[in-house]
């Protein structure tokens, strides 16, 4: 087992699939949030990253703000386009993953970018993976990227030694579970429920038999998003997965309160996936 | 002339035409697609199913449409001899109708209930609240709150018809938006919602089998020349948004080396100004709405507004297929300005008293300066895909046609809606 702060071994970056594992080593599930980058602008998102850390975020997952995202609710999508009409462009994701990467000891998580496969495309797969890389970045997650058309960016993030995140849900067959499970390079996202991202009063009932199903189709690591918001929620969902993924949550958290406010929210999430419902 | 099957399936099958189409969605739809692909190949190999739909196009939508020649409208056109395939005529008033009453029937073939559909102006939101009230479907219609403001004549249409119409205040509060909302519903209720995606674009099945459903359009039109005119014709042009019309026409004739097809895209202000929406002309390929193809987009992969005084070529994308004819050069595709469109519109009216769609004012605009080129020799087949009628309020601003009283009174909209913006038809 590796401690959260171990790195592949040639970089110097940390993997994500690291954190989970010491996570699970020490009885937990990992707690993986979302902000997209530039919001509520550059610099304040990468400070209440950095205290999310501190406060007992596992993994940052990084959103890079679409002009059509297709996957996320209204709060996220409202907060992805405050972040375009702050001029963030993909340059500026970079850079905040670099000011991530290279935050003091304490404040420092691996970091995946979460993408919409269009803006990656126009940058090209293979530059964009190099560049990650080089900022630090552990890998990223595609949400509209299927194994299926994902041949340039498996090959662009072999090469760059990056974590390649893709997503299941509840009405995967078992064969594209077990597709996706393989092409997954750290661990495999599973949506809880038919849905886009949002804050939901219960996690998908579906989502227990989803993680199940994926691990015996292979998946080394399942963590679940979607609709989780709550302490209690995240205890459940540490019951059954590797890691408890949060994102409009941390985003209304972040509007609302601040970074103080997400800090808040952030460690009473971290209380949870440490107390997992068996 | 002898009697054309209406529906058959013929030509690449997807999910790729060249490098370009694919599934760029999330997982969770995945499914759905498979669902929608194989219940859609069953379909496409069952009698039944080609008969139902061809009594339905017969009966209800009014097929075969008709050809019509436009002599004196062709005196503009160099003397060529311009022939209308009347898509106008069809129920509903556009070739919409032919595409939604298929996938309507795959609906219920799949025993799902509810069908949602995206709109910009309202003409394929219009056809699906149709299809759904003629099969007891439930429908709601994704609309930009900023067309259901400037469309309110179609948003009650569609509600007359018995549709839910759910204004989308998301992003640019256009069709694009609409569509991106239509793809979270469908995430969310896939187990009793198909989406009946209103053009040739979006991941695979849609584009093969959306064209599939409009094939009928240049197979009837193909015997339709012949027969009027003796030979096939030198060029087929159509317009182009997302692409349904002219794949519609252009697919009969893509074995017929000596046609040349002619896309026409909505060129808004020109191309050289960037507004516009010339996705082919004047974009790059991307990836938008679950399909690679030609897009309007900025170095970072954001996608573009784009603009044109026709709301239903007014999209930052268009068919993987279009895309593939244009690199490949089998399809040329032109741009075709607000100004030259409504030239031609003006045209149309006053030399032939058939009043078109904007949209397929574009393919007329495109007709004239073809048949310039052609000479008196030459013999163009049009696509008018659409009827005016929901145009009239842009045509009479844009003519000068009403009066400083009426003007006055819709000063307030005029501030915040560009006339370039307000109407229009197609999807």
């Amino acid at each position: 087992m590796s401690t959260p702060t171990s790195s592949t071994a040639a970089t110097g970056r940390l993997s994500s699939a690291s954190a989970v594992d010491a996570a699970r080593a020490e009885g937990r599930a990992a707690l993986v949030g979302y902000l997209p980058a530039g919001f509520p602008d550059q610099r304040a998102c990468v400070d209440a990253l950095r205290a999310s850390v501190a406060a007992g975020l596992d993994v940052i997952e990084l959103g890079l703000p679409y002009s059509d995202p297709v996957m996320d609710g209204p709060v996220i999508q409202a907060a992805a386009e405050t972040a375009l009409r702050g001029g963030t462009r993909i340059r500026n994701v970079l850079e905040s993953v670099e000011q991530l990467a290279s935050a003091p000891e304490g404040e420092r998580a691996p970091v995946l970018v979460m993408s919409y496969w269009a803006p990656v495309l126009r940058y090209g797969p293979a530059a964009f993976a190099r560049d990650l890389a080089s900022a630090g970045g552990a890998g990223l997650i595609t949400p509209d990227l299927v194994p299926d058309e994902a041949g340039e960016w498996i090959d662009a993030s072999d090469e760059h030694g990056l974590e390649r995140v893709f997503l299941v849900a509840p009405s995967s067959t078992p064969a594209r579970l077990a597709s996706t499970a393989a092409a997954c390079r750290g661990w495999t996202y599973a949506a809880s429920t038919m849905g886009v991202t949002g804050t939901r009063s219960s996690v998908g009932s579906a989502a227990a038999g989803l993680v199940q199903a994926t691990r015996a189709a292979g998946a080394e690591r399942v963590c679940v998003g979607l609709g989780v918001s709550t302490a209690a929620q995240a205890s459940e969902v540490a019951g059954y997965a590797d890691g408890v993924i949060v994102g409009s949550a941390l985003v209304r958290a972040l509007s609302d309160g601040g970074t103080a406010g997400l800090e808040a929210v952030v460690r009473d999430l971290a209380a949870g996936v440490a107390s997992p419902s068996r | 002339m002898t009697a054309q099957p209406v529906f058959e399936r013929f030509g690449a099958r997807g999910p790729y035409f060249g490098e370009f189409g694919g599934r760029f969605v999330p997982e969770a739809l995945i499914a759905a697609l498979d669902e929608l692909d194989a219940e859609y190949t069953r379909a496409a190999a069952d009698p039944a199913f080609a008969a139902e739909l061809e009594r339905l196009q017969r009966e209800y939508t009014g097929r075969p449409s008709i050809l019509t020649e436009a002599p004196r409208f062709a005196e503009h056109a160099g003397g060529a001899r311009v022939l209308l395939k009347r898509e106008d005529l069809n129920h509903t008033g556009s070739h919409k109708i032919n595409n939604v009453l298929g996938q309507a029937l795959l609906t219920k073939r799949m025993g799902k209930t509810r069908v949602i559909a995206e709109t910009g102006a309202g003409q394929h939101g219009v056809a699906t609240a149709t299809a759904a009230a003629l099969m007891g479907l439930e429908c709601v219609v994704y609309m930009g709150k900023v067309d259901t403001e400037r469309q309110a004549l179609n948003v009650a249409r569609m509600r007359l018809l018995g549709a839910e119409v759910v204004p989308v205040s998301t992003g640019t509060a256009t069709l694009k938006d609409a569509l991106n909302e239509a793809f979270r519903d469908w995430v969310a209720h896939v187990d009793d919602t198909h989406y009946v995606l209103g053009t040739v674009a979006g991941p695979h099945p849609f584009p093969a089998m959306v064209r599939d459903f409009h094939r009928t359009i240049g197979v009837e039109a193909r015997a339709q020349v012949l027969e009027r005119v003796g030979r096939l014709p030198d060029v087929v042009a159509a317009c182009v948004g997302g692409g349904s019309n002219a794949i519609g026409i252009f697919h009969a004739f893509i074995e017929d080396e000596g046609v040349r097809l002619l896309g026409l895209e909505a060129a808004g202000d020109g191309v050289e100004t960037g507004r516009h929406a010339a996705s082919i002309t004047g974009g790059v390929s991307g990836v938008l709405h679950g399909a690679r193809s030609m897009v309007l987009q900025d170095d970072d992969g954001q996608t573009l507004d784009s603009h044109s005084i026709s709301a239903g070529l007014d999209y930052p994308g268009v068919g993987p297929e279009h895309a593939f004819l244009a690199s490949t050069g089998r399809a040329e595709y032109r741009p075709v300005t607000d100004a030259e469109a409504m030239e031609a519109f003006g045209l149309l009216c006053r030399t032939e008293g058939i009043i078109p769609a904007i949209e397929s004012a574009h393919a007329l605009a495109g007709a004239l300066r073809v048949g310039r080129e052609l000479g008196p020799d030459g013999v163009v087949l049009v696509n008018l895909s659409g009827r005016g009628d929901k145009d009239v309020d842009t045509a009479a601003r844009w003519f000068g046609l009403v009066s400083d009283a009426d003007l006055v009174a819709s000063e307030a909209e005029r501030v915040s809606a560009p006339v370039a913006e307000t109407e229009g038809s197609g999807w």
